[in-house]
Order: structure tokens, then sequence, then C-alpha cells
């Protein structure tokens, strides 16, 4: 199951984990990533609080928890290849797997569908 | 052109700058003279060159650069204004730069006098009632203001406060100095104006906010008509209100922050005061404070007692110094000479016109590029390049192309609530010739990316050099040049 926040994060849950990551739209809207600073493992997060920051050539972007949980594991490529980002957010450029602690906050974010017609409306 | 090479590689071996003359005392051999562990193993790899060849290759180095003794150069939220050269020549008088400080302080009174006279008039532009003009420049200053906030609540035994509300709006400096002073920045978003929206601000205060940094006239140009209500909401709440004087310009000799409420105020020498910056710096960022936060200003600060003039050390509550010596003293001469030129009724006319050009700028740029926030604006505004996406242009490649047209391109990406934002700020030191031609120039690029994209895409073309790549330089910096790369 796949959810979009309207901060522009993803969220791909199997079982109790979920892999995260920025979308597609936000990666096109930054421009090159130049450097992402990973999450530590182990660190306890709520929903909507700074899970890292991505910077890209124009500015210093916080990326938020979709879901309250803990860091699990990080996705170390990126240390050496931003760009994986820029080239598959929603895929190889996965940031970091979170064990959710509430998975009903999943039903709050929103579906591939609600998400695109969200950044048709400009923002 | 091609890539211009540097002096290293237009050494010749053999060539020299100078001949110097025997001094006539017999020659000693240097391992006699120094303890052989000290002595270089390897020769100094310095550049070769006559004379002319050196002096050529600087010039034409300085005859690439673009300054605003060039050409036009709006770079939003910088205040690129023309900076008089009275004074640069006042500055260079030798009654200023031939003195240290470490002189006794009889012998430098004129020099403690200009700082004391800077101080008072900086109080009378700003309404706050003590300066330091230790800061060296906008960020510094910011830091500095933010660690006399920080020792005003602790000394008042208050270390609930670690939250420092700021727009996200903002100049970046502002949530990077708090984080630096150890509090935890907190987001403020803005309303559909592009201003302060007092219910998200309502939300976010509590005891555990230090203080709210605010722009005013703020990043998209726009004036927080509902300064006093924010200013009480803030106070009412415990908290200080500082004022990011980035954007000062267009206040200037009109309103002061402190009667809009502020309690700390940083300006920026370099912008506002015409002092040069943009490369050619130093800049300088003095900290203006009201009397209760006077105690933490950091020392010595330049007091005036019984007909004379002298550095005070005398606060024990200080957050102490935050630079060595006394700040970039010669550029609070350029400020002063500035502000003496002007006087009152000047700087108030650099208020109007630099609200003047900006509207009139805004309004015709209106015609052809959107302008999200399009409200009646102050000394600046911003555009967004979002229409031009569908010709695949970025406003990065309408920024270069704009340097084809020999003007320095204007502030883009920020700030970060605008999507392709372009901000242009043209001050009040340009004339209406200067203005349509940019505005035409801009005009003509919008044509281009309709008609023929990879004009701006491939720009610049007319510059030394040609397009280059951000990503790399970021990725994998070259700061230096090591010899071994041709």
């Amino acid at each position: 199951m796949k959810r979009y926040t309207r901060t522009h994060e993803w969220i791909e849950v199997d079982g109790k984990v979920g892999r995260v990551g920025i979308t597609n739209y936000a990666q096109d809207q930054l421009g090159d990533i130049v450097f992402v600073e990973l999450p530590e493992i182990g660190k306890e997060l709520r929903k909507g609080e700074v899970l890292c920051t991505v910077e890209s050539v124009k500015s210093a972007s916080d990326v938020y928890a979709p879901v309250s949980g803990k860091v699990v594991e990080v996705n170390v490529d990126l240390d050496s290849q931003p760009e994986k980002i820029n080239k598959d957010a929603e895929g190889e450029g996965w940031i970091a797997k979170m064990e959710l602690s509430n998975p009903s906050e999943l039903d709050e974010l929103m579906t591939e569908e609600e998400y695109e017609k969200f950044c048709s409306q400009g923002e | 052109m091609g890539r211009v090479r540097t002096v290293f590689e237009k050494s010749v071996d053999g060539r020299r700058g100078s001949s110097v003359p025997s001094s006539g005392f017999p020659k000693r051999d240097l391992d006699e003279m120094i303890p052989k562990k000290f002595i270089r193993s390897t020769p100094l790899n310095l550049p070769k060159l006559s004379e002319p060849e050196v002096v050529r290759h600087y010039t034409n180095l300085s005859r690439m650069n673009y300054s605003i003794d060039v050409g036009f150069y709006p770079l939003g939220s910088c205040t690129m204004k023309y900076n008089p050269k009275m004074n640069e020549i006042i500055s260079r008088f030798e009654g200023f730069t031939f003195i240290h400080p470490y002189q006794p302080e009889e012998s430098v009174q004129g020099a403690l006098r200009i700082m004391y006279e800077l101080q008072e008039k900086l109080k009378k532009i700003t309404g706050m009632d003590h300066f330091t003009l230790q800061p060296s420049a906008g960020a510094h200053g910011e830091f500095t203001g933010m660690l006399i906030i920080k020792k005003y609540h602790e000394d008042r035994g208050d270390f609930k406060r670690k939250k420092v509300l700021i727009p996200d709006s903002a100049h970046g400096t502002n949530p990077a100095s708090s984080a630096m002073c150890g509090f935890e920045v907190v987001e403020l978003k803005s309303g559909k104006d592009g201003r302060v929206d007092l219910a998200e601000l309502k939300s976010k205060l509590n005891d555990e906010v230090a203080a709210l940094m605010l722009t005013n006239p703020n990043t998209l140009g726009l004036y927080e008509k509902e300064i006093e209500k924010i200013a009480d909401l803030v106070h009412d709440a415990g908290a200080l209100l500082y004022y990011d004087g980035a954007n000062l310009n267009a206040i200037l000799g009109r309103i002061k922050p402190g009667d809009m409420g502020f309690d700390v105020v940083h300006l920026n020498l370099h912008k506002t005061f015409s002092t040069p910056h943009g490369m050619g710096g130093p800049g300088a960022g003095p900290v203006g404070v009201k009397e209760k936060l006077r105690d933490f200003l950091p020392v010595p600060i330049v007091d005036f007692k019984n007909g004379r003039f002298y550095l005070n050390y005398d606060l024990p509550k200080s957050i102490g110094r935050v630079r060595s010596f006394h700040g970039n003293f010669i550029v609070m001469v350029k400020a002063l000479a500035y502000v003496d030129f002007m006087g009152e009724e000047g700087l108030k006319k650099v208020a109007e016109l630099s609200v003047l050009n900006a509207n009139y700028m805004r309004k015709k740029i209106s015609e052809f590029l959107k302008i999200p926030y399009n409200d009646f604006c102050m000394h600046e505004f911003v555009a967004s390049g979002e229409e031009l996406k569908k010709y695949g242009v970025k406003t990065i490649d309408l920024a270069k192309r704009l340097m084809d047209y020999g003007f320095h391109p204007p502030t883009i990406y920020f700030p970060l609530i605008v999507h392709e934002a372009i901000m242009i700020e043209p001050t009040e030191t340009e004339t209406k010739e200067t203005l349509d031609n940019f505005i035409e120039a801009l005009k003509k690029i919008v044509e281009e990316a309709k008609s023929d994209p990879n004009l701006l895409k491939n720009a610049p073309t007319k510059t030394p050099v040609g397009r280059l790549d951000e990503v790399r330089a970021v990725r994998k910096p070259k700061l230096r040049w090591r010899g071994d790369d041709k």
C-alpha cells in the first residue's frame, strides 16, 4: 500500500515497515539533488517531524515523517549517489524504512490518485 | 573565449618580475642561519612572469568581472545600490587608514567619534536605544542579536525558551543563526496574502518561544501591515521581536523598526548604507537594541563622557566579544559619510525612490510574467517563471539569458514560497532608462522562451565562460588550485 503526504513524501507499507522517500513531483521541483543528510537508525519520530534534509542546487529542504515510528534502515547509496532521487524518486531513491507505531495514521494520507490531483491544483 | 589560463600556467622558467640588487653584505648559507629542520626541501612553486605579464593577467581578469560600476545589478534582497565614490575618498584619509586598534584612546579620538556618531545616527534611523558596531556582516549581526536574546531570557531565570519562530518566507540566514545559538526553529506558514498569518502566529506562540524573527517589508517586498498587532502578540507571550534589517532601504527615514515594536535590529551597512558588497566587501552588521537589552551588548561599546570618547568595557552581563578589535572600521567611515551626505531628507528620498522604482518595474513586468503576490510592493517584488515551464524553460534559463543582454541576473529560487521565483530589487540609484532597458530585455527573453527556447537553455553565450555545471560544483567542489590539473 502506497500513500502520499501534502508535504510531498511517499510511504509504501509492507507489513509493519514502510519505505519512505520524496515524490517524483518533489524531486522535479527541487532540481538536482546534491546531498542527503540521512536520518539516524533507531530515531523515533512523530508524524510530521523532520526525518532528514535534502539539499539541491536551489535550497535545503526538510523531509517530514509521513507517519509516526522508528527508523530501522536508511538508503546508504544516497551518500555517494544522491542523484538516485532524481532518477527514481519513488523506487531506488527511497530514503529510509520506518517501523510504524500507529498504522491508522495511513488513513489520513492521500492515495496516488488524490495526490496527483493535489499536485495538479498547484500545491 | 576559451578557458582563461591561470598565472601558474603562464609561468616560464627563468623569467622574473624584478631583480634585487646586491646588498653588499657577504653571502651566507641559509643553514648557517636557520636550523635545517625549518628549511624547505622542495622549492616553492611560484609562477615566473615579467611585471607586464602579471599586470595584464590581473587587469584582464578584472575586466571579466561584473559589478555595480559596470551595469544594472537588480539582485533581490541584496540592495545593490551604487556605492558613491565620495565614501571611498573619505575612507582613505590617512587618519583612518594609518591608525591601529592598540593606540591609546587619546590618540584616536577622531576615529572613536566617527563610531560614536554612526551609533547615534543609526539609533535615530532605527528608533533603537543602543548599538554595537562589532559584527562583520548581516548573518554575524543576526547571530549577535540572537545571543543577546538568549542571554536576556536566561538572565531573567527563564530557561524554557528554546524556540524561535521564523516565517517560511524568511532569509535562510535567520534559521541558520538561530540554530547556531542553540535554538529550535519553528516555521510560520505565510498567509494567503504572503504576510504573517496572525492565527498561525497565535497557535505557535507559548512560553517556550524566545523570539520571532521578522523582516519588514518581508522577502516578497510586502509590508507587514499588522506589525503592531504582531508585536503585541509576541510581547504578551513574553518573547522578543527581532528585526532583520536586510530590507530597511524601503522604509529609511519613514518608519522606524523601534516604533514598530522591535527589540533587536541588525543592519547591513553594505546594503542600506551604500558601502560596497558582492565579492567586494567587507560588510558590517551593527546591532541595535532597546534599553532593557543594553547590558547584554558585546563589549566594548563606544561611549562619550567628560568631553572624551572611550571604549566602554563595563557591561558585566555582556555576551562578550563577537569580533576581534572593533569591527570593520573603514566600512563605518563610509556609512557615516553616506548618512551625512544624504541627510534626513535625502534618506527619506531613498526609501521613496526605491519603492517607486520597484513598483514601476512590477507593474510593467506583470504584463508578461506572473507575479504571484501582485500587491503594492515596497523596494522589491517576486515574479515567477512557472508559466514558462510548458516551453521547457526554467527560471534559471531566464536568468542566464539576462547575462547575454548585459545585466546581472536577479536573485532566483528565493523566497522558497514562490515556485520558480525571480526576485527583483532595482534600488533608488537607477534611472528610468536603465529600468526600461531591463524590462525590455526581460520581455524579449520571455518571447524567446516561446519561439526559441534553446536561446535560453544554452545561455549565456556572450560571457567569458558559458553555463557552469552547478551540480558538479556542489557534488565535487574544487576549492583551490593544486598544480596538478591543467
